[in-house]
């Protein structure tokens, strides 16, 4: 290894009494890059903020070394730097990349002027001249008609552009060092999968060093030359990538390689009983938004004549990326959006005019468990909510409370977690109370909205687990809605394919993984990551669908 | 390591709010002061040495003295006596005229805000109506329709802060109505009053306490304002805006006629304010995780 760009030493970061990052040492080589993997609250952001002299939470205490080499050759000390090194440093010699590109820049400014800024300040280019670098950098990062969207504001940009523009912002200034901090994780799979080459290929062009946090161990595997796994603030593994894919030493890097979806490596659900009677049925939906554009209001066709059927006992997975109108079906389904046109009926009720009293009979688990259930509500109390509607678990308190006690048995919590509040319980904890809420209920049928998507893999594992077993016990029906594959195929029955609101493949599960016939699908498959890292043996191939 | 762990710990903060409350001296301080002008307007009838409506025209316009602590008014009547009497009558103005505003005010509010539409559009131009009347000007309108007296001071008070507590209970109650949880409520059929005051209400009070609190420290100085304009209380009852509307015939001659109910003007709701300002801080979680690790720091 060449000598290191930016070399980290035993850094410890606390905030109040709680020790963030314990002792983490690093380095990174022109040209290299470091992976970080770890779960949610690993401290994987909180080093890298803190090597960085970004890290700006009130009280704060950070020790240990983080020295950068710029590249006039001098080696300048980061923790502890005072404002005006680190405004030197940030954005000339490292560039950041953060997870939300709708929200990391700036809406009132055009893309142009976000990146000559930095070049007006670091390069000292004139207004001509950075404009000029501004266009050219847009294009390198494979952004359509630069000379135009030069003058774009950032709402006039796809997700997977504005990441692209963001890229160009970071290097910008030609860093020695990339700072990219889950840059895919808010992006459609196919977009990603540009993203990651596109880093790669300026990386390898330009002599970079990146340093890329990802909780993916997929999308880690494809960029990373050596990782570092960590966990509550400690590195536990620190090495090649390969040999952390193909001999993990430590318990909890097999803990994550085992626990992460990978398609086709897990079985489906078990079979479904073929002759199961039509629960429920949709035809010809049709959903449309009105929004504001710069040209008056026009009218966004979210849902185009979708049917399908769900038979009982099944699970049907409605898959798309960002936008295909998954959510908006689902939203439908239960009520929250009127449709314009078509049909859903739930055995013989008339779901699209049903009377509050018959909403009970589909119910739906959101995305986001921090934010589906009442800060200001105990676990009881959202347990009992739906028992109070519908008069269901009997008519007194006392009953009520022990049928809560009963459905928190049923999604595998004690009976004391009835008392608690949502802040005390942790992300898959409260995606099961969820669970829990929607069974009470007694529905027919329950709407998974990307159910699992916001859990860490080793928690989305029991979830999915917990999902599969009360299915097989209860007999229940889902309609699961997912954007990752690998999960689908592990869950569903049934797959559905949506793009733009319209329904491009519909297929059981194994016809479509197997043999795909929409371009649509295969690229979606093509565009996931592969199992093996790209820095593997053969692990590489220019046909990532041939890796399978 | 995972964070399915069932052994997450338990409950430890969930009575930091008033703790939080509590470790802020200002806050403390002002806590105590306002306990204390409570308990004093409501004992004022035993701890006042003299009436409020004893003359003593022998006596008039004395200096502050042993017998006479803030002085005696043009009439002889003793200010001290006068000052602790009116508390009660200014601090129950403030309270029903804000408690009127907060009923009203935020039960438009919320109703807005959760419903939205032709709801929200036809409630929220009423109340911008109602903004758009200088705040005095519409008191005074309703003072000259009704009598003047406390019930017709409480209800112009009340009005005009109607349309403030509205707007907060609206804002709230728009960024409440599209959060997962009350999505899950509408999805599961529970009704929309339940939602109202299970998810909706307790999830908004943060920001209508603070707003409650400020508005009590603007409603003693709107009393004062309109008893001074001689609109609110009438004489001779006594109200520290009333006695500083008589005060200033005597300026010259008698400072403390004006600076004593003056001073309990200001006072009352500097320590309003201030509580306002210390709930704002402990009631907005983000604030609240500032301090939190202040202090531990």
């Amino acid at each position: 290894m060449s000598e290191p760009l930016l070399q980290v030493d035993d850094l410890q970061v606390a905030i109040g009494p709680a020790d963030i990052v314990r002792g983490v040492s690093f380095a990174v080589a022109p040209g290299e890059t470091l992976g970080i993997v770890g779960e949610s609250g690993s401290g994987k952001t909180m080093t890298v903020l803190a090597a960085t002299g970004l890290l700006d939470a009130p009280g704060r205490r950070i020790s240990g070394s983080s020295l950068l080499r710029t590249t006039s050759g001098e080696a300048v000390q980061l923790t502890g730097a005072s404002p005006r090194t680190l405004r030197r440093v940030h954005g000339g010699q490292i560039g950041f990349v953060f997870q939300d590109p709708s929200t990391s820049l700036n809406p009132m400014l055009t893309i142009g002027r976000q990146i000559e800024e930095s070049l007006e300040a670091h390069r000292g280019l004139t207004r001509r001249a950075a404009r000029s670098k501004a266009t050219e950098l847009l294009d390198a990062v494979g952004i359509p008609q630069p000379e135009q969207r030069v003058d774009s504001y950032p709402h006039q940009l796809s997700g997977g552009q504005r990441q692209r523009a963001m890229i160009a912002i970071a290097l910008a200034c030609d860093p020695g060092l990339l700072i990219a901090d889950e840059p895919t994780t808010a992006l459609d799979v196919t977009t990603q999968a540009q993203i990651i080459d596109l880093v790669r290929e300026l990386q390898s062009a330009r002599g970079t060093a990146v340093v890329w946090i990802s909780h993916d161990l997929g999308v880690i595997g494809q960029v990373a030359d050596d990782v570092l796994v960590m966990a509550t603030g400690s590195v536990v593994e620190h090495r090649p990538i390969t040999e952390v894919y193909y001999h993990p030493q430590h318990d909890y890097t097999r803990q994550l390689l085992a626990a992460r979806p990978r398609l086709g490596k897990t079985a489906g659900p078990p079979p479904a009983d073929p002759d199961a009677d039509v629960l429920l049925e949709v035809r010809n939906l049709d959903v449309r938004f009105p929004v504001a554009t710069p040209s008056g209001r026009s009218m966004v066709h979210a849902v185009n004549d979708v049917s399908f059927e769900i038979r009982r006992g099944t699970t049907t997975a409605l898959v798309g990326e960002s936008g295909s109108g998954k959510s908006t079906i689902a939203n439908v389904l239960t009520g929250l959006l009127p449709p314009r046109a078509g049909t859903a009926e739930l055995g013989t009720l008339d779901l699209l005019h049903a009377r509050r009293a018959d909403r009970r009979r589909i119910a739906m688990v959101f995305q986001d468990p921090f934010a589906s259930l009442d800060p200001r509500r105990s676990v009881a109390d959202a347990l009992t909510e739906p028992l109070r509607t519908h008069g269901l678990g009997g008519d007194s308190a006392a009953s009520r409370e022990e049928r809560a006690i009963e459905l928190l048995e049923q999604v595998g919590l004690p009976a004391e977690f009835r008392l608690r509040y949502p802040h005390e319980l942790s992300g898959g904890q409260r995606q099961r109370v969820s669970i829990a809420r929607a069974l009470a209920l007694e529905p027919e049928i329950i709407i998974l909205d990307e159910a699992t998507a916001s859990l860490d893999v080793s928690v989305q594992a029991t979830v999915l687990d917990l999902l599969a077993e009360l299915q097989k016990s209860k007999g229940l029906t889902y309609l699961f809605i997912a954007h990752d594959l690998a999960i689908v195929q592990q869950m569903s029955h049934n797959v559905l394919v949506l793009r733009d609101g319209v329904v491009v493949e519909a297929a059981d599960a194994e016809t479509l993984f197997a043999d795909p016939i929409h371009d649509y699908t295969k690229m979606l498959l093509a565009a996931i990551p592969p199992d093996a890292p790209r820095a593997a043996p053969g692990g590489f191939s220019e046909d990532p669908a041939t890796d399978r | 390591m995972s964070a399915e762990s069932l052994t997450v710990e338990p409950a430890t903060t969930r009575f930091s709010s008033w703790r939080l409350l509590a470790s802020n001296p200002v806050t403390v301080a002002s806590i105590v002061v306002l306990a204390l002008i409570i308990a004093v307007a409501l004992l004022a009838p035993w701890l006042a040495p003299y009436g409020a409506n004893e003359i003593n025209v022998a006596n008039q316009l004395q200096p502050p003295s042993a017998e006479h602590w803030f002085g005696t008014d043009d009439l002889g009547r003793d200010i001290f006596s006068r000052v602790i009497l009116a508390a009660g009558t200014s601090l129950t103005i403030a309270f029903a005229a804000v408690g009127f505003a907060l009923l009203v005010g935020g039960g438009i509010g919320i109703v807005s805000g959760y419903f939205g539409g032709p709801t929200d559009a036809v409630l929220m131009r009423v109340v911008d109506i109602m903004f758009a009347f200088p705040v005095l000007l519409l008191a005074l309108a309703i003072v000259a329709i009704f009598q003047p007296g406390i019930p017709t001071t409480i209800i112009a008070i009340g009005v005009v802060y109607t349309p403030i507590f509205a707007r907060v209970a609206r804002g709230s109650a728009l960024s409440v109505r599209t959060s997962p949880f009350v999505q899950v409520s509408q999805t599961m059929g529970t009704p929309a009053v339940s939602i109202l005051g299970r998810h909706v209400l307790p999830n908004i009070s943060g920001p209508l306490i603070v707003q409650t609190s400020l508005s009590l420290a603007f409603a003693i100085l709107s009393e004062a304002a309109l008893s001074f304009l001689g609109l609110g209380v009438q004489p001779p009852d006594p109200s520290w805006g009333g006695m500083i509307f008589t005060a200033q015939g005597f300026l010259g001659l008698a400072w403390w006629m004006a600076i004593f109910p003056g001073a309990a003007i200001f006072v009352t709701a500097l320590a309003f304010n201030l509580v306002g300002d210390g709930l704002r801080d402990v009631l907005d979680p983000r604030q609240r995780t500032i301090i939190e690790a202040r202090r531990t720091a």
